[in-house]
């Protein structure tokens, strides 16, 4: 087991952790979002297929990868529009509507990918980067952590942002009382329909930018089915946060680590059955949920639709 | 004609109806609020009032009808148009955030892109407390505060953005005799400031009490009122018979009749053997917290065959966790209870039964039964897989509905036919299946939680006199309650719940309102 302490294990670990992880953070933060204001999203892992499809197209024919990130979002936005339409407007069932998102986008996307890609399998260039200053020529972590694309960082700013926003703005008010409380957020006056549906769109944005980061910069690629669940670990993630960005920030780490293992452990020469190592960051949502499942909290009206004057 | 005729209502209904499907729950109604006069709305359940309620809070629209603002025609939107308008709503259900803060719950309502201003919030937080005469700490989540403290935040928000018209809906139904004086108290201050009020509810004493005005509605209709200086004018006793006339002239007078005086009273109550053995007794029982639910923290007490003991205190005092350990549905961390002088032991519901312990819960559609069955199926619904209605794994339908027709006719129970779905019916036609459901010979212990909450004038009475009867029969009757009145009228003793303790047992002769009151809000036993 010598091999595991290596600069390069190590080193690739990190790496792997950071570009598995921020789709997750993204996709976490946007559940956290729409489950704090009552909605519970079981598309998002269609979102995200959109956003990873809707991402690459975009990088791929415009060669910029904000574009593709923009694109990303738009599609994610797009899927989470028709979730504001059958769950939010027209009150059906959120996990039943879910569920169909999740699998349309996956019939969609891989239709629309074979009769573009399927012959070519075209890559995107090299991720550009942004060095930060100082910290990206500490060896081993500089390069894993401070030598990425700027969404990294903005990824991580955003933590804090919307941080601020749940425990300092009406925003936050609002999100809080739609899903604890939402005949109160009505009588107060604010459209408890509008306050859902806005914060569905701000799920699928992210979970769109989530998507397109792990086509774009993550795999260089769009391959059908390739968020594999991440939409799902999304979902566990904004759960155990209980409403605190910062845990996602670190449950998006965790699960970054484990599934990035798979990878760093191949590169470390370890000759472990493949199928072992991959079931790795599956057995860590076990063993997470197992340990703090009983924590998790949440809203009293989530998966509830409103409707004003029942009770 | 009145001492505010000189100027234009605040606000004025005139000719509002609204339509259900099947229901006309507000049949041209015109009603003229004045600032400065408590106007006392009476009525039973389903006379219009929450319609009505809805209508000038923005959460429903009126089919014919409008509503004039100072004179102005107005339509109202929506509650956050309601709001601008300057009238402000407190509804009977609590509409507070539990995990926010008093504070944060008072600053719901901003605009999206704004950050709050916690300071700004706060002074006017004084502002309106001082008004009031109440003391809330606003940095304790909503969800901590008592019901009373909890009213008190809303009637704060309600007049936040400086009301001028100020609706109650049935404010006084989950307070202690001291929270509904407090009430009172705050009125009387907001009146003297010139605001409008519109008191909502359905106790004769409370509207006369408090009112300046009242105004009678009955299945949808304005049926009267009396104004303030003959209100003035009259005494309580004459002021309560005018009502009594308005609210129930050719309906069911005579029964409601009677049931209005009895409510103010004391009924005479069946003698029963004091030293004789106890039907059922605890000794020191504590049940494990759950997050949001008042746990019990060393309840004794005992009840003989033949004695109504009742609980009272305010909801969620523990009332849940006694009635559900009581039943057999919730294990006791430690104590003993005893059924017919023998340990009750672990068992579940099944086993209570064997004992002779029957259980009324108040959620009648939900523990109680299930709303998608027939009312055949409800009936038995407490013996699935036992004979006779089934026998080797089968069911005998045809006992099931001849049990359930025989069941139907004896307690008059309203409904098409046993088939039909026991969600259908109206609430007293479920208590009536499960008083016929639970009570019965082999019965030593009967357990009634809130058995009249919700009921109209008829059928309360009815379950009231059903508790009596079963009583009577040498039956050991635990009444929970969280209507003080209902309690004085049935009750040989009251014990009174407060934070998960018994605080103590009241014998129920003169006095013993006052004394039960004060223990309702934390005092010891004096």
């Amino acid at each position: 087991m010598g091999g595991l302490l290596t600069e390069t294990f190590i080193a690739s670990l990190l790496f792997g952790a950071v570009t598995v992880g921020i789709p997750l953070l993204l996709a976490g933060l946007g559940e956290q979002i729409s489950e704090k204001a009552g909605v519970l999203n079981i598309g998002i892992e269609g979102m995200m297929l959109m956003g990873a499809y809707g991402g690459f197209v975009a990088a791929y024919y415009s060669e910029s990868f904000w574009l593709g990130f923009l694109a990303g979002g738009v599609s994610g936005m797009a899927v989470a529009a028709l979730m504001v339409l059958f769950c939010v407007l027209l009150g059906m069932n959120q996990i039943v509507i879910g569920i169909a998102l999740t699998i349309g986008a996956e019939g969609l996307t891989a239709l629309l990918h074979h009769f573009q890609f399927s012959r070519s399998y075209p890559r995107l260039s090299e991720v550009p980067t942004l060095d930060i200053a100082g910290l990206s020529d500490i060896p081993v972590i500089g390069p894993a952590l401070f030598e990425r694309h700027p969404l990294v960082y903005l990824a991580i700013v955003l933590v804090v942002a919307i941080a601020w926003l749940f425990r300092r703005s009406h925003i936050g008010l609002n999100l809080q009382a739609a899903g604890d409380h939402p005949a109160a957020l009505d009588a107060a006056g604010i459209d408890v329909k509008l306050t859902r549906s806005l914060a569905v769109l701000a799920t699928g944005l992210l979970a769109g930018i989530g998507g397109a980061f792990m086509a774009d910069v993550g795999a260089g690629l769009f391959v059908p089915f390739m968020t594999h669940g991440a939409g799902f670990i999304a979902i566990v993630l904004a759960m155990l946060a209980r409403g605190k960005p910062l845990w996602v920030l670190l449950g998006a780490a965790l699960f970054g680590a484990s599934l990035a293992l798979t990878t760093a452990l191949q590169v470390a020469g370890l000759n472990i059955p493949t199928d072992i190592v991959q079931m790795l960051p599956f057995a860590m949502v076990i063993v997470v949920l197992v340990l703090f499942a009983r924590h998790s909290y949440l809203p009293p009206a989530l998966g509830l639709p409103y409707h004003r004057g029942e009770r | 004609m009145t001492p505010a005729a000189g100027r234009a209502p605040a606000v004025a209904l005139r000719g509002i109806t609204k339509r259900f499907p099947g229901v006309l729950a507000n049949d041209a109604i015109s009603l003229a609020l004045h600032g400065g006069e408590v106007h006392a709305l009476l009525g039973e359940n389903g006379a219009g009032k929450s319609t009505l309620i809805g209508i000038l809070a923005g959460m429903l629209q009126p089919d014919e009808g409008h509503i004039e603002i100072a004179g102005a025609r107005v339509r109202i939107n929506s509650p956050h148009h309601s709001l601008r308008l300057r009238i402000g709503t407190v509804f009977q259900h609590v509409l507070l955030v539990n995990s926010l803060t008093v504070i944060e719950n008072l600053m719901l309502g901003g605009a999206w892109w704004r950050r709050h201003d916690r300071r700004a919030a706060l002074g006017r937080f004084g502002e309106i407390s001082q008004l009031l005469g109440v003391d809330i700490d606003p940095h304790v989540p909503a969800g901590r505060l008592s019901l009373g403290q909890q009213q008190q935040v809303e009637i704060i928000r309600a007049l936040w953005h400086g009301g001028n018209v100020l609706v109650l809906d049935e404010p006084t139904s989950m307070l202690t005799p001291q929270g509904v004086e407090e009430l009172g108290g705050v009125m009387r201050r907001l009146a003297e400031e010139g605001v409008a009020i519109v008191f909502v509810t359905h106790k004769l004493r409370e509207a006369y009490a408090f009112g300046d005005r009242i105004s009678v509605l009955r299945r949808g209709r304005l049926v009267g009122g009396i104004a303030p200086e003959r209100l003035r004018a009259m005494g309580e006793e004459e002021a309560t018979n005018e009502i009594i006339r308005l609210m129930f002239e050719d309906s069911d007078g005579a029964d409601a009749k009677t049931l209005v005086r009895e409510g103010h009273g004391r009924r005479a109550r069946a003698e029963f053997d004091r030293s004789g053995p106890a039907a059922i007794g605890l000794e020191n029982v504590v049940t494990a917290a759950a997050p949001g639910e008042c746990a019990l923290g060393g309840v004794s007490f005992s009840v003989r065959p033949g004695e109504v003991f009742g609980i009272a205190g305010v909801d969620g005092n523990g009332q849940k966790h006694l009635a559900e350990l009581l039943a057999g549905q919730r294990p006791a961390l430690s104590g003993t209870i005893e059924v017919g002088g023998q340990p009750a032991g672990p068992g579940g519901v099944a086993a209570r039964r064997r004992l002779g312990v029957r259980y009324i819960s108040d959620e009648r559609l939900g523990e109680a039964t299930v709303a998608g069955h027939s009312v055949a199926t409800n009936l038995v619904l407490k013996e699935i897989g036992a004979p006779p209605y089934w026998r080797d794994g089968m069911t005998q339908w045809r006992r099931i509905f001849s049990h359930a027709r025989h069941v139907i006719e004896e307690h008059d129970i309203r409904t098409p036919s046993e088939h039909t779905l026991l969600g259908r019916l109206s609430g007293g036609n479920i208590q009536k299946l499960l008083l016929a459901r639970e009570i019965s010979t082999d019965a030593s212990v009967v357990i009634f939680n809130k058995p009249t909450h919700g009921l109209d004038l008829h059928n309360t009475r009815l379950a009231r006199q059903r508790i009596v009867k079963s009583a009577e029969s040498g039956i050991a009757t635990i009444v929970i309650s969280t209507e003080l009145d209902e309690l004085l009228e049935l009750c040989h003793r009251i014990g009174v719940m407060f934070a998960g303790e018994l605080r103590g047992i009241v014998d129920n002769q003169a006095g013993a309102e006052a004394r039960i009151g004060r223990l309702m809000t934390g005092a010891k036993a004096a």
